[in-house]
């Protein structure tokens, strides 16, 4: 399925920003010697398309420099920050956006910064005591608004509020980002399971289906297909798509709802756009160089790829 | 004295007055409508009741993702479905937050025959570690009408052991629970009783008896355990001959007895500390009745440790003591089931 409502810039221009995102991770794992590399390689493409085309968001007027952390929620603390200001206001007919990996931060944090809504300077403050650019963001990270760290519980949380924006009568749309390991959870079907029975169709969940996980590959570890069919029986309406092309992400998006929740499974690739990280394979989950010339080696590419920009 | 009042299936009735202004509130249920006594409620307002069936871990998620859109998730199923099934959800999608959800966790401890896999023992215990969490125990009639609005004053999430079915009516209707204070029952000057849920019948059984024999007592009744900081209870603590009793339908392990000892150390107090619970042990599919008596937290099991402390035989026999109220048989109209 291609969508033909698209215009070759706006393609080019979230291309541009899914190198961008490859580009600024690589970078940070070069110089800590390691990361979630492979995740930005998989969903660059994924979260460039919803951030640029198919999320309606709240704008951000400048690029937000990230707050220093200000503690943890409490009765005594009612001003504790969220990463949500980083996705523009909260208005009933605006959209909302989870990330429910939080593993997948660090490509978020490169993500709104490719699209404008975070300062670039912000990513120096990653995984450093007393920042809010954490590791394995939490509720005050940039780009979060929820508890999704603890794997499964961020559909279900974004499902609550989708349920009650409906409630109130809210016609903004709720898009959930998912890894295909969250498919391996039973609360992930509990959830699927009771968005599917309310007939919730303004959520949108996409699935980073790159088949690797903390083990190795998803086919090794736990199988979780044919996900499609075990999605539909549970009363979604699903696409399987090429998940590096920009009109196969965005097609599914346009579609008028059909009264199910929509699921988008996007297909990919663990070392796209770094072809080198290939030799890792099956353990992608987490970059880590065990000598100098692995990381000469990444550096070199990025010089090569990107230019340095060091 | 007057006979003692028995209620039949009180929240079910009372949930659907107290909510009936109140638009925000919705009541989330795994399966357990009637067995939670939010059947009423569901048929009442419909569009505010929402089944999740048999799966409470997406359920607790749900209702923080609700709390976090401005509504006040009533989420209603047995206590150990709620603290053992789904607790890194209680963690990380409502008490981390600090989200406006009220759990009522029902079946406390021996009040179920339905064996070990329904009996909660240990809920206080792991709620009460959780930070932001405030935790709250009816004991009769006049707490369980009166716990919603002591749960709705709380700006955070509350876990409420709850009664259902018979329920006697020991407090006045007109004194209501109230958030943060303990019930005065009794005063007097050589020990002080701490009891909880429907300990606090018993305790009072025994008080009855033992004041007669010239022993007194100051007996609080405990609602709130977390926080655990009212003044005039705290006094109590100290201003006794010899010592402090703690009496719950619960284990001794984390529960009333050990946040009644945490605090005594902390201020200093030095009087002697004994606790009537649940002894490190796990219950069984039996009566109540037959459970107090077995796990030694009834009125004569209270009346047996006040002889010890005091070194005396006052020769108390069941027939001595007022009858307790008349429990719930397995098969009645005031429970959906037999559990």
């Amino acid at each position: 399925m291609k969508s033909d409502m698209l215009d070759t810039l706006s393609i080019t221009k979230i291309q541009q920003a899914a190198k961008g995102i490859r580009r600024r991770v690589l970078e940070y794992v070069i110089k800590n010697n390691g990361g979630y590399l492979s995740q930005a390689c998989s969903s660059a493409e994924i979260l460039a398309s919803l951030y640029l085309e198919i999320m309606n968001l709240g704008n951000v007027e400048l690029p937000i420099m990230p707050p220093a952390f200000s503690g943890v929620p409490s009765q005594n603390n009612p001003d504790y920050l969220t990463g949500a200001m980083f996705n523009g206001q909260k208005a009933p007919h605006l959209d909302r956006f989870f990330l429910s990996p939080s593993q997948y931060s660090l490509v978020l944090y490169a993500a709104l910064i490719e699209t404008g809504r975070m300062a670039a300077e912000g990513l120096e403050q990653f995984n450093k005591d007393g920042s809010t650019v954490e590791m394995i963001g939490a509720e005050h990270s940039p780009g979060m608004e929820i508890m999704s760290g603890s794997l499964g519980q961020g559909l279900s949380q974004a499902a609550g509020i989708a349920y009650a924006r409906r409630l109130k009568g809210e016609t903004g749309r709720t898009w959930v980002f998912m890894s295909d390991g969250e498919f391996q959870i039973g609360q992930t079907w509990e959830a699927m399971q009771t968005m599917g029975f309310y007939k919730m169709d303004n959520v949108g969940i996409y699935v980073d289906v790159n088949g690797y996980q903390c083990d190795g590959s998803t086919a090794s570890v736990m199988s979780i297909e044919p996900l499609d069919k075990r999605l539909e029986s549970f009363g979604a309406r699903v696409f399987k798509v090429n998940g590096h092309d920009i009109d196969e992400l965005i097609a599914p998006s346009k579609l008028q709802s059909d009264g199910r929740p929509l699921v988008v499974l996007c297909y990919t690739n663990p070392y796209q756009g770094i072809e080198i990280l290939k030799e890792y394979a099956p353990k992608f989950h987490y970059i880590r160089f065990k000598t100098e010339a692995e990381r000469q080696k990444l550096s070199a590419f990025l010089n090569e790829a990107h230019g340095n920009t060091f | 004295m007057r006979p003692m009042e028995i209620l039949s299936k009180l929240h079910a009735k009372n949930l659907v007055q107290w909510a009936i202004d109140k638009p925000d509130v919705l009541v989330l249920s795994a399966d357990l409508t009637s067995s939670t006594e939010i059947d009423l409620f569901r048929d009442a307002y419909p569009d505010r009741f929402i089944s999740f069936g048999v799966a409470e871990q997406n359920m607790m998620s749900f209702a923080g993702g609700l709390a976090r859109e401005g509504f006040f998730p009533f989420v209603h199923t047995f206590a150990v479905f709620i603290y053992r099934r789904a607790y890194d959800q209680i963690a990380m999608s409502i008490s981390y937050p600090n989200l406006p959800v009220r759990m009522f966790g029902f079946l406390p401890g021996v009040t179920t025959p339905g064996g070990a896999t329904h009996q909660a023992i240990e809920d206080i215990s792991i709620m009460r570690s959780l930070p932001n969490m405030t935790i709250l125990e009816c004991g009769d009639a006049t707490d369980v009408e009166t716990v919603l609005d002591a749960a709705h004053s709380v700006n955070g999430p509350v876990y409420i052991r709850m009664l259902r079915g018979e329920i006697p009516r020991l407090f006045d209707k007109s004194e209501p629970m109230i958030f943060g204070k303990a019930r005065l029952l009794s005063r007097g000057s050589d020990i002080t009783i701490l009891s909880s849920g429907i300990c606090t019948e018993e305790a009072m059984r025994a008080v009855e008896a033992l004041k007669k024999k010239g022993i007194s007592f100051t007996h609080l009744h405990i609602s709130t355990l977390k926080p655990f900081d009212d003044n005039a209870m705290l006094e109590a603590l100290s201003a006794n001959k010899y010592g402090v009793i703690t009496m719950e339908n619960h284990t001794i392990i984390g529960g009333l007895g050990t946040i009644a000892a945490e605090k005594m150390a902390e201020i200093g107090i030095s009087n002697k500390l004994f606790r009537i619970g649940i002894k490190d042990a796990y219950l069984h599919g039996a009566g109540r009745e037959y459970l107090m008596k077995e796990y030694e937290i009834d009125a004569s099991a209270l009346i047996r440790r006040v002889e010890d402390i005091t070194d005396s035989r006052f020769n108390i026999t069941e027939d001595d003591l007022k009858k307790a109220h008349h429990i719930t048989p397995m098969h009645s109209d005031a429970k959906a089931e037999a559990l």
